[in-house]
């Protein structure tokens, strides 16, 4: 067990190499109820979100989810969001856990001139995950004729009932793998992951913790705010510029200075790396080019599906444009490291 | 969480074997539970002279880094080749996966390594 911002929770159930590939070729259990839920409701709800947030959620259809940021004024990154439309007007917008406080107290104020309430839900959902290749036909098992699993749409979602409880089920997740995110009352909790440990076991299926969560998403490619993100990075650097929706209508939080910003382009940028060695590049861990520091790792771990320690780093575009010989400082020894295309890992379909 | 009776003991959660003048070091069961999935070791170099409850080499997880202390004073006369093929050793048989082996000086053995009920009474008070 480890403490997470604010919340006891299980670093790990057995082995994180075990949960890990349990993760890509089974499937995996994730307890995320640390996570916040904040609900922006009313007839503006969408215009406030539009304002809000740097992506444009009012045209999105009701079911449907979208990964966004929450940027300051100057463009640095508040938090990174997935944002669901469970109703026409009702949006619920996932923020981690470190960062509900700073979202909630955002979008109350951004929101103040809409008509539009914003109420911090966290206590009023559990958020149980099951992610890998078998999610769907083990939760399938529990869900009854209440949801089509298979029909169900990536980065979509539905009110259903998982093992007999009312639940907001979304093919979502956090892994590079297939897999939903069952959003239910904490006092279903425990009969929801008591259900899916049950009816899982025998496809695979292991409860994980969040030293899994943290490799599975760092092999997909997937930023982590605190690492990757954060209010000295812009959208752009960590390759994310897809996600600023310019051409959306009126005004937003930060849009200037991310306009100007994304003309002159990223002075650094997000890479990623493999290392010839067992040793782990760690966040803070300086990437060096020609024996000069060019950059510093923002997460690293050992890869348990390419078998060698990856990592992604910030690195200075002047000399990655360059293609130098890189190596990272693991704590005084210069490890050869290779420039590796993001994501380390993209499944089959 | 084992912890074998034959076995001596460090508050760094290291364990010690003592034959003759050579000891035998490894790291507790309840240390590689603590650490999780163990990805590398390094160890001290053969021929180095190490000096107990200093740090000797690192032992590292796939969440951390620790230190890892000799216990002993003394010349380094092997170290565990194996370690650097197969790390996870320590997490599948912690105490015969051992690290390295010191001769010790005059072969005398330490008199502040833990026995086994010490040992396991400051792991049960750390929770």
């Amino acid at each position: 067990m480890t403490d997470f911002a604010g919340w006891r929770m299980p670093l790990r159930y057995s082995s994180e190499r075990t949960e890990h590939l349990a993760v890509r070729h089974a499937a995996g259990l994730f307890d995320l109820s640390h996570m916040g839920e904040i609900m922006v409701t009313g007839p503006d709800a969408g215009a406030a979100l539009d304002y809000a947030l740097i992506g444009h959620l009012s045209p999105m259809a009701t079911g449907r989810a979208r990964y966004t940021m929450i940027c300051a004024e100057d463009g640095g990154v508040l938090d990174d969001l997935v944002v669901y439309r469970t109703a026409e007007q009702e949006f619920m917008v996932i923020a981690n856990a470190a960062n509900t406080g700073t979202v909630f107290g955002q979008l109350s104020v951004r929101a103040g001139k809409y008509d539009a309430a914003v109420r911090d839900a966290t206590a009023e959902y559990a958020l149980i995950a099951i992610q890998g290749p078998a999610a769907v036909p083990v939760l399938a098992q529990v869900t009854g004729n209440s949801l089509d699993l298979n029909a169900m749409k990536y980065y979509a979602g539905a009110f259903g009932e998982v093992a007999g409880q009312r639940a907001w089920v979304a093919r979502t997740g956090y892994t590079g793998e297939d897999g939903f995110e069952v959003f239910c009352d904490p006092a279903d909790a425990a009969a929801v992951w008591e259900a899916l440990e049950e009816f899982g076991a025998a496809a695979g299926l292991v409860a994980a913790g969040l030293a899994a969560r943290d490799t599975l998403r760092l092999e997909a490619g997937m930023p982590l705010y605190g690492n990757e993100l954060g209010p000295d990075v812009t959208p752009f650097e960590a390759n994310l510029g897809r996600v600023v929706k310019f051409d959306k209508p009126g005004d937003f939080v930060g849009r200037e200075a991310l306009a100007v910003r994304a003309a002159a382009g990223p002075r650094r940028r997000l890479s990623g790396f493999t290392v010839g060695s067992r040793r782990i590049p760690r966040h803070g861990y300086a990437v060096l080019a020609g024996g000069q520091p060019c950059g510093a790792v923002t997460s690293g771990a050992p890869s348990p599906t390419l078998g060698v320690p990856i990592a992604m780093a910030y690195v200075d575009v002047s000399v990655s444009e360059a293609d130098p010989e890189f190596a990272i400082d693991i704590r005084g020894e210069a490890v050869p490291a290779t420039v590796t295309d993001l994501p380390f890992y993209r499944r089959s379909k | 969480m084992s912890v074998p009776a034959e076995l001596r003991y460090t508050p760094e959660h290291e364990w010690v074997s003592v034959d003759g003048d050579a000891a035998t070091v490894g790291i507790t069961d309840y240390a590689a539970q603590q650490l999780g999935d163990v990805v590398y070791v390094s160890l001290p170099a053969l021929g180095s002279e190490v000096t107990a409850g200093e740090p000797c080499g690192e032992v590292e997880s796939v969440k951390s880094v620790s230190d890892l202390y000799s216990p002993v004073d003394g010349e380094v006369i092997d170290v565990n080749a194996d370690l650097e093929d197969d790390p996870s050793l320590v997490n599948s048989e912690p105490y015969s996966t051992w690290m390295f082996r010191v001769r010790l000086p005059d072969g005398e053995v330490p008199g502040d390594l833990l026995s086994p009920a010490e040992y396991e009474e400051l792991t049960q008070s750390a929770g």
